[in-house]
């Protein structure tokens, strides 16, 4: 071998070593979709083989030399039967067995811990539930279903991480969602698939998995101080939703109570489950979205709230069980040391005027 | 006397309306493209040579994978079959002088023409970066670049399509021969007139969604945006209710190329003729309801994919019947192994892995997985260069001795098909390899450990890019040095080839009577018998 270039040799070594005809399984999901995809692969292989044989055995059976004269053959309505019957009975259980796995990706299981993602040119932001960001790069537990809830601020993106075998377009204006339950820790590969500019092939970054014991251990350590319904109480506070939507009997907005997943009738005489899509439609574009009872007065918020704001934002509605007006007040005079003063008030006006509010007990 | 010979002058070309001439100006102008489009997936495939982009700016490399998409569906693959030989072949297998419209013929090649120079136009003043597919709201309110013009120019380009689909379906409903029945026409008309439905009830469709993109991007009408009430998926539903049966506009007339070229050199009848022709029908008809497989992974309903999933499965139905009508063509024929046949084996072969890794992406669940990666690049390339180019190149071997006159060398234009069928697979098979590890398409650096197949890859394409060489070499050459082609060099039984070769202006000396059934080669015998009886 020593006419072949050193570096030739040794890249050749490397990677020849190194090389992988399937990603890593490293989620639920990813044996079950690899056997379809096995099964697809068998069935191909038998098929271009009867094809390949088929005219090679044919090609050297009825080459001219052999065969100078051709006998002319309609056609077999038995033969055509047949290859259209076994194909589409093929095609048949490869769409069923697919449809089987495509529902499971992306229905997630009722106790899935929820992150949202965020996608934007040209980078991934997470939002935990517990406050802790991360960008291009996503920590999660094994031996956990964890729910994806993604939504992009400007293009199309794509979450794609191969080991798990899941993918799901992150969508301007609209929330999609994806789920998985990671099996083995380690790192792998996180990619945008779907093109979004420049930089779309810097938009990569490393899925974690790590145990639940060490998951646990970096929740702690990468706490941001507020967790996700926090900050979102606070943006509550400071957009002034507490001056309609506060629980009073003579409120002008509905009590937000145990409204996320509620079913409401509006005004529209239509009955919708009040999802995150619903919830966030409903800030954005209010005047299409009036809950049964109430007047269209609520003023729109669109392009006043970034998608991190409306995500903390639900996950604080989705948390509200109680009488919230009480957990406001505990939590706004918690979140601002100095607001019984002027000062503090002055710094950061749109906090300290809910402050006020929030004090005012019915 | 023929109809290359009958007037010289470069404006007997430019206001001809000879279908045959038409023809020959589109063949020169969609091998223009072809190799503009060539030289930018050459340096596709320089910069992923090495995991980092080193070789160009990552904006250059959008530009150019979009320039690549652009140039080659658009101004190559779409009309590439239909326009050439389509625009020759056609009226003469049907017995007929001309096209139907023989000004919108002229018309649709200007129209073409000026789609293409917006499109140079476009690539000289800097490019334009969305991808051929000009996804929203990327294309709309985030790139700088000439997205307007290149829209123009896609739009223009598809008026020249729905002109020449038109044509097509007008000339072959009005311009049969006596006799010419349709169930005796040839399946390489049945094929385009099944493309030509595609044509003309698609492309409008995408003329649509560029206009309404086009407004977004100028005055912000909000159709594709959220914030104003729009759905930023409408575009992709239009653009693919046009792109994806455009992939049959591109095929099906590939296919037909097959069905003749295989009758041909095993000389025996297609086998089950009616299956095939209707199989192009039902690849029409079935190839308008599946456009949503384009977009599983984007939160369209579950029971939406569940739909578009089953067409799916069933518009690759008949392009397995019509593998297998192929195969048994070739039982108990007679077979010889010229140029065409070998590319026609070649499309068999890769369009048969290309239909299948399409069931794969079909499939939804394993969709999921494959798409947006390399998976797609690689299937895309199987049923479009295997299986699109190498019909063409088959056509184009096949038709060159009626064309011309003069017959292709043989030995080296078999070599070139080599070449072609080991190039291509060492070009294209890793990437299916590629998106099975989740390499993601359209992007310019990419994870080292995916260097080895990119090598193997790049290293293919210089191999390719030879086959694809070689027959504009020896075709050229040919012209003038080829050995004189006769009238039916292949005994071949369309009735193109009972007339002399280059054809008269006026395609036959008199009105041809279509007395058999298509592929008949007992007549043909029959017919050569009188022929010698007469001249002796």
């Amino acid at each position: 071998m020593n006419h072949i270039s050193p570096t030739i040799w040794q890249f050749l070594v490397k990677w020849l070593t190194n090389f992988a005809l399937f990603p890593p399984e490293a989620s639920k999901i990813a044996p079950q979709m690899d056997a379809l995809l096995f099964f697809m692969v068998l069935v191909s292989l038998i098929g271009l083989t009867i094809v390949v044989l088929l005219v090679v055995s044919f090609s050297i059976l009825y080459s001219k030399e052999r065969h100078p004269v051709a006998e002319q053959i309609e056609g077999s309505t038995l033969l055509e039967a047949t290859w259209t019957i076994i194909p589409l009975g093929l095609f048949l259980v490869m769409f069923v067995w697919g449809a089987l796995i495509y529902f499971r990706v992306y229905t997630p299981p009722a106790n899935a811990m929820n992150i949202y993602v965020v996608g934007k040119q040209w980078m991934w932001k997470a939002e935990h539930p517990g406050g802790q960001h991360e960008i291009n790069s996503l920590h999660v537990p094994a031996g956990r279903a964890v729910q994806l809830t993604l939504i992009s601020q400007d293009v199309f993106h794509s979450f794609s991480i191969p080991a798990f075998r899941v993918k799901r377009e992150a969508i301007p204006g609209r929330y999609t969602t994806v789920w998985f339950e990671a099996t083995t820790p380690g790192t792998y590969h996180l990619f945008c698939t779907q093109y979004c500019g420049t930089n779309h092939s810097q938009m990569i970054g490393d899925v974690v998995v790590l145990t639940p014991e060490d998951f646990r251990k970096w929740l702690a350590e990468s706490t941001s101080g507020a967790s996700l319904a926090q900050n979102g109480e606070r943006l509550f506070a400071s957009l002034s939703c507490a001056a309609c939507h506060n629980a009073r009997p003579d409120a002008r907005g509905p009590n937000l109570a145990n409204v996320y997943g509620a079913k409401l009738a509006l005004s529209t005489g239509q009955t919708v489950i009040a999802d995150d899509a619903y919830l966030r439609q409903a800030i954005l574009s209010p005047s299409e979205h009036i809950t049964q009872g109430y007047a269209p007065i609520m003023p729109t918020y669109q392009g006043q709230i970034s998608e991190e704001g409306l995500i903390s934002l639900i996950e604080y509605i989705k948390n509200l069980n109680s009488d919230y007006r009480i957990e406001q007040t505990l939590t706004t005079t918690e979140m601002l040391p100095g607001s019984e003063g002027k000062a503090a008030a002055g710094q950061n006006p749109a906090t300290a005027v809910p402050a006020t509010q929030g004090t005012v007990k019915p | 006397m023929n109809y290359l010979s009958k007037e010289n002058g470069l404006l007997s070309w430019l206001l001809t309306g000879d279908h045959k001439r038409i023809a020959i100006l589109y063949l020169i102008s969609i091998t223009f493209f072809f190799f503009i489009g060539g030289a930018l997936a050459g340096l596709i495939r320089l910069e992923l040579l090495t995991p980092q982009s080193d070789l160009m700016a990552t904006d250059t490399y959008n530009k150019v994978f979009t320039m690549h998409g652009v140039v080659m569906i658009f101004l190559f693959l779409v009309p590439s079959v239909p326009a050439t030989l389509g625009n020759f072949f056609i009226p003469m297998m049907i017995g007929a002088k001309d096209l139907a419209l023989p000004k919108v013929n002229l018309l649709s090649w200007y129209l073409y023409v000026v789609g293409g120079i917006l499109v140079l136009v476009t690539m000289i003043t800097g490019g334009v970066d969305t991808g051929w597919t000009f996804t929203t709201p990327l294309s709309t309110h985030y790139v700088n670049t000439n997205v307007l013009s290149t829209g123009l120019a896609v739009f223009i380009a598809g008026f020249s399509s729905i002109f020449t689909g038109l044509n097509f379906i007008v000339t072959i409903h009005k311009m049969r021969a006596p006799g010419m029945t349709w169930f005796r026409m040839p399946l390489f008309v049945w094929a385009h007139y099944a493309a030509s439905i595609l044509m003309v009830l698609g492309t409008p469709v995408l003329a649509i969604a560029i206009v309404l993109l086009a407004l977004e991007r100028t005055i912000g009408i909000g159709v594709f945006d959220p914030t104003k009430g729009g759905d930023p998926l409408l575009f992709q539903h239009l653009f693919w209710f046009y792109s994806h049966p455009a992939v049959y506009i591109m095929i099906l007339p590939g296919m037909g190329v097959i069905s003749e070229v295989i009758s041909t050199f095993s000389r025996k009848r297609v086998f089950g003729y009616t299956a095939v022709a209707f199989s192009s029908v039902a690849i029409a008809v079935f190839g308008f309801f599946v456009w949503a497989h384009h977009m599983f992974i984007m939160g369209v309903s579950n029971y939406a994919v569940l739909v578009f999933s089953l067409l799916t499965m069933l518009v690759a139905v008949p392009s397995a019947i019509k593998i297998f009508n192929w195969v048994f063509t070739l039982y108990k024929g007679s077979i010889t192994f010229e140029t065409p046949m070998l590319y026609s084996f070649g499309f068999m072969g890769l369009f048969t892995i290309g239909g299948l890794t399409g069931v794969f992406l079909g499939a939804s669940g394993t969709d999921i997985h494959l798409t947006e990666t390399y998976f797609i690049v690689a299937h895309f390339h199987f049923v479009m260069v295997g299986g699109m180019l190498m019909a063409f190149l088959s056509g184009i071997h096949f038709w060159w001795p009626k064309m011309t006159g003069r017959m292709y060398p043989e030995k080296l234009s078999q070599l070139a098909a080599l070449i072609t069928f080991i190039g291509f697979n060492f070009t294209f098979f890793p990437q299916f390899i590629l998106g099975v590890l989740g390499m993601p398409r359209r992007y310019a650096s990419y994870p080292p450990e995916f260097q080895i197949l990119n090598v193997f890859s790049t290293a293919g394409a210089t191999i390719l890019g030879v086959g694809y060489m070689l027959p504009v070499l020896y075709l050229t050459w040919s012209l003038k040095y080829g050995a004189i082609a006769g009238n039916n060099p292949w005994q071949a039984t369309g009735l193109e080839w009972q007339t002399q070769s280059p054809p008269l202006t006026e395609n036959f000396t008199k009105m041809p009577i279509m007395d058999h059934e298509a592929y008949d080669y007992e007549w043909l015998a029959k017919q050569q018998e009188k022929e010698v009886a007469s001249v002796g």
